[in-house]
């Protein structure tokens, strides 16, 4: 052996004690969680992104939530408002329209990280600066139906609402802001209140914090480390530190998971489903997996003005063809519940008579003779004219996932006599242009994400088809237009019985089982990544992420 | 030298105008702007919210027209506010320059000594040719992506001796320099091809020339034939290399910030034009632009220096 080689290998414990040295040194009093998304602003009102409300989850406590099993609860109130507990209280608006009173009383334990008390001066300002359009707060149509805030002492917040709806209670992103900080800032300039609010240019100021944990640096686009709030009154958090690192190459997560630079890597914005198949393969005794089927429901929206899928005949024999269980489990191990519809199985209101549609060639193929779609030479059916039955499919490009579902979409129209002509798109191409403006002539797979118990009247009604004349507002994106559908949009939010809601849900799921505006894929499952020496954390599948609950977490 | 400079600098600057001109129109003109990716995200906004988003945000205004209040804005110092990011552009920007500039600064640095020390080898000692040749073809033929992640399942996966990437939350220069080693080691390679088979190629034939020969017949020495005269003759197209990858140095080594997740200018810009953040992608690329113009100008001055005949013209 050459002598140079052999002094190498000779000292290589040495340089690997010494290099490791770093990595070594973590201690079970930080936890460092690996995200896949980068957030921008870290104002709770302003924009919705999924990254910011896992990090925000550490560090704020909302009104209210969504917890776990899906039931609303209360996080900075003490009781969720109902009907049933004089919470929500219906009334009549000043013009005679029906509406709401809706009371929350805050706890007494909330305290910003400065010492000061969560009072409803907090919420007034979030209230005054939602309903002034030009700050740019999310949830528009929520403070425009807010039209009156009532705060007769400092813990209790009443707003009165010209609209009934039997969500009421949910607060939303309707959260306290700390007035003391932020009121100066946006009375000074409401417009340019989004680039000058303290939480974007003084994110570590405790003061913004009211959660276990506050922010102490902020890396933008890498990361962001968290320590414990001293002004939290719950139970205590059991790590000192967090860090959240962002590695939005899936694959480089992975490889830091690996090398133990990251201890956890988040269901919600972590690795794709497929990879932690993959990875729990390669990794199993290592770390814990847990796969938690959530409210991401992937489907393909279909353009129900081109003739061919205008057809409802069409649309079902495309839904029998294609093979659902199957892709569901070669690609995602069966983690993944194949959907009936877009309400989601554990959803309070599913409709659990409704069986998802089978895979079923012979009734496929029957429903496109039907149709007066024949067999041609080529395999590829053709009507009376002559025309093939041919569609176009299109998805996000880069989605490897997605991209691969496509294929076996394809295979299996194919196999139906059906031409199928991928083209996919960049997301920013797909979102920004052609769903969003109607110019796609065929089907389009992509995915919703919603709340429990969410109706769906945007991607439904036959007002939110996109139109020019709308500045293309809505989400009616296959143009579905029914009028008992709309008249059912517009009773089921103003049901406050959630028994007599039930059976006009059940009629909306049965209507868009049979009709099929978009054919439903399945439920995405978020895979969680743990280490082995981490207990408590509970996935939510819904918008409120599993950081909510960071004080129950535990190391072993 | 002065005249060139005179000449070249409003040259530059006429270009940058242009450069981003043309860039915020390309970027204006691209689909999704932030209204269609807001209204993608809250199914709520009605019609009217739209018109009041886009008045809000300037976009019920001309592409030229806002190009123009942009530029007003430059001119004042104002680069705007990073869309992506909620904070001023220029504040997001130094970070990544910075972890840029570090990153290929230290790659192109140890390409460039290794490169032109192993063209050179093959130069003087032509019996070292087939290995240097075979070693630069190598390193040019493999995927940065590819010798990345093999570097990380290799050295922080199963020997668990450096990160596998990222960037240290503290710790020092010493810490630094660990999360540094395999992603320079990734740049190098892929680098240092191009320094070795030019520096061999630009020796070799500089050797042949006939005032070596008269300088060997002088008796000066293979070592100073080959360091004082052979190496600063070679070194002139080298230096053209050098002003192209100064513009790599900014731009950012895009697959290698993302292989090894460390925040730099390549990933930047791209998040910044797909993400439509224009006031950031336009300094972005302005500064792309700008360091790029200025070393072509430097490596120009800088061949003038070396080789006199450069510039001067021909004369009949």
């Amino acid at each position: 052996m050459p002598k140079v080689l052999r002094r190498l290998l000779l000292a290589s414990p040495a340089v690997s004690l010494l290099l490791a040295g770093g990595v070594a040194a973590q201690t079970r009093d930080a936890l460092t969680i690996g995200l896949s998304q980068a957030t921008g602003t870290f104002h709770p009102n302003i924009e919705s992104m999924a990254a910011k409300s896992y990090i925000l989850g550490f560090a704020r406590r909302p009104l209210t939530a969504f917890g776990p099993d899906w039931r609303p609860l209360c996080l900075g109130c003490e009781t969720f408002p109902t009907v049933e507990n004089g919470g929500v209280v219906p009334e009549t608006t000043a013009d005679g329209r029906p509406g709401l009173r809706v009371t929350w009383r805050l706890r007494d334990d909330l305290r910003w990280g400065d010492g000061r008390p969560v009072t409803a001066e907090d919420l007034r300002l979030a209230w005054e600066a939602g309903r002034a359009f030009e700050t740019g707060f999310g949830g528009a149509e929520f403070y425009r139906r807010a039209y009156e805030f009532l705060s007769p002492d400092p813990r209790t917040v009443t707003l009165r609402f010209d609209r009934v709806s039997f969500d009421a209670g949910s607060a939303g992103t309707f959260e306290p802001l700390p007035a003391h900080i932020e009121r100066p800032i946006w009375e000074a300039n409401r417009r340019d209140y989004r680039s000058r609010t303290a939480y974007d240019t003084d994110t570590t100021n405790p003061g913004l914090w009211n959660g276990p944990y506050r922010v102490v640096a902020v890396q933008p686009g890498a990361g962001v480390t968290l320590e414990r709030n001293a002004e939290w009154r719950g139970p205590a958090p059991a790590f000192r530190r967090i860090n959240v690192r962002v590695v939005e190459n899936s694959a480089a997560l992975e490889a830091q998971l690996l090398a133990g630079q990251v201890d956890m890597i988040a269901g919600e914005l972590g690795l794709t489903l497929d990879q932690a198949i993959a990875l729990e393969r390669r990794a199993r005794g290592r770390f814990r997996f847990a796969y938690r089927p959530g409210l991401t429901w992937e489907h393909l929206d279909l353009r129900l003005d081109n003739p061919v899928l205008a057809d409802v005949r069409v649309r079902q024999a495309l839904m029998l063809a294609i093979d659902r269980p199957r892709i569901v489990a070669a690609l995602f191990d069966g983690r993944q519940p194949v959907a009936a519809t877009s309400i989601h199985p554990d959803d309070p209101m599913v409709d659990p008579s409704l069986a998802p549609w089978p895979h079923d060639p012979p009734r496929a193929a029957a429903l496109l003779e039907e149709a007066g779609w024949r067999p041609g030479t080529d395999g590829v059916r053709r009507n009376a004219d002559g025309a093939r039955l041919a569609v176009d499919l299109q998805t996000t490009a880069g989605n490897r996932s997605r991209e691969t579902i496509l294929q076996l979409i394809q295979a299996n129209w194919r196999a139906a006599g059906v031409e199928a002509r991928i083209a996919n798109q960049p997301p920013r191409v797909l979102f920004g242009e052609t769903l969003s403006r109607r110019r796609f002539g065929g089907a389009v797979l992509f995915a919703w994400i919603s709340s429990p118990e969410s109706v769906p009247r945007s991607t439904l009604h036959s007002d939110e088809i996109p139109v020019e004349a709308r500045n293309w507002s809505g989400q009616n994106y296959p143009g579905y237009a029914d009028p008992e559908m709309d008249a059912l949009l517009e009773a089921l939010p103003q049901e406050l019985n959630p028994e007599r809601r039930r059976p006009l849900w059940a009629r909306l799921q049965a209507m868009t089982h049979r009709d099929l505006p978009a054919l439903p894929l399945w439920h995405r499952s978020e895979p969680h990544i743990w280490p082995l020496w981490l207990d408590g954390v509970r996935p939510t599948g819904n918008l409120s992420p599993s950081s909510l609950w960071v004080a129950d977490w535990r190391a072993r | 030298m002065l005249g060139v400079v005179a000449r070249r600098v409003p040259q530059i600057a006429a270009t940058l105008v242009l450069l981003s001109l043309v860039a915020w129109l390309a970027i204006g003109a691209m689909p999704g702007d932030p209204i269609s990716l807001a209204m993608m995200a809250d199914p709520r906004l009605g019609p009217g919210d739209v018109e009041r988003m886009r008045a809000l945000h300037g976009l019920d205004r001309p592409l030229l027209a806002r190009w123009l209040a942009w530029a007003a804005g430059v001119a004042r110092g104002e680069f705007g506010h990073s869309r992506l990011f909620a904070r001023p552009a220029a504040e997001v920007l130094w970070p990544a320059l910075r972890g840029s500039l570090v990153l290929l600064g230290t790659a192109l640095a140890l390409a460039a000594g290794i490169g032109v020390a192993a063209g050179a080898l093959a130069a003087v000692r032509p019996r070292w040719r087939g290995a240097v040749d075979a070693a630069a073809l190598l390193s040019g033929a493999v995927p940065a992506f590819w010798l990345g992640i093999l570097l990380i399942i290799l050295f922080a996966v199963t020997l668990g001796w450096l990160p596998a990437g990222g960037v240290p939350d503290g710790g020092g220069a010493w810490e630094a320099a660990r999360f540094l080693v395999l992603p320079v080691a990734t740049l190098a390679v892929a680098h240092l091809a191009a320094y070795a088979r030019h520096t061999a190629a630009a020796m070799a034939e500089t050797l042949r020339a006939p005032w070596i020969t008269a300088a060997r017949a002088r008796g000066a020495s293979e070592a100073r034939i080959a360091t004082r005269h052979a190496l600063p003759n070679a070194a002139v197209p080298l230096l053209s290399i050098l002003a192209l990858d100064a513009g790599a140095l900014v731009s950012g080594a895009l697959i290698t910030e993302t292989v090894f997740a460390r925040p730099g200018m390549g990933k930047l810009l791209t998040d910044a034009v797909m993400g439509n953040d224009s006031n950031l992608a336009l300094l972005a690329l302005l500064i792309v632009a700008a360091v790029t113009l200025l070393a072509t100008l430097a490596a120009d001055l800088a061949q003038r220096a070396l080789d006199p005949r450069i510039g001067q013209g021909t004369r009949r």
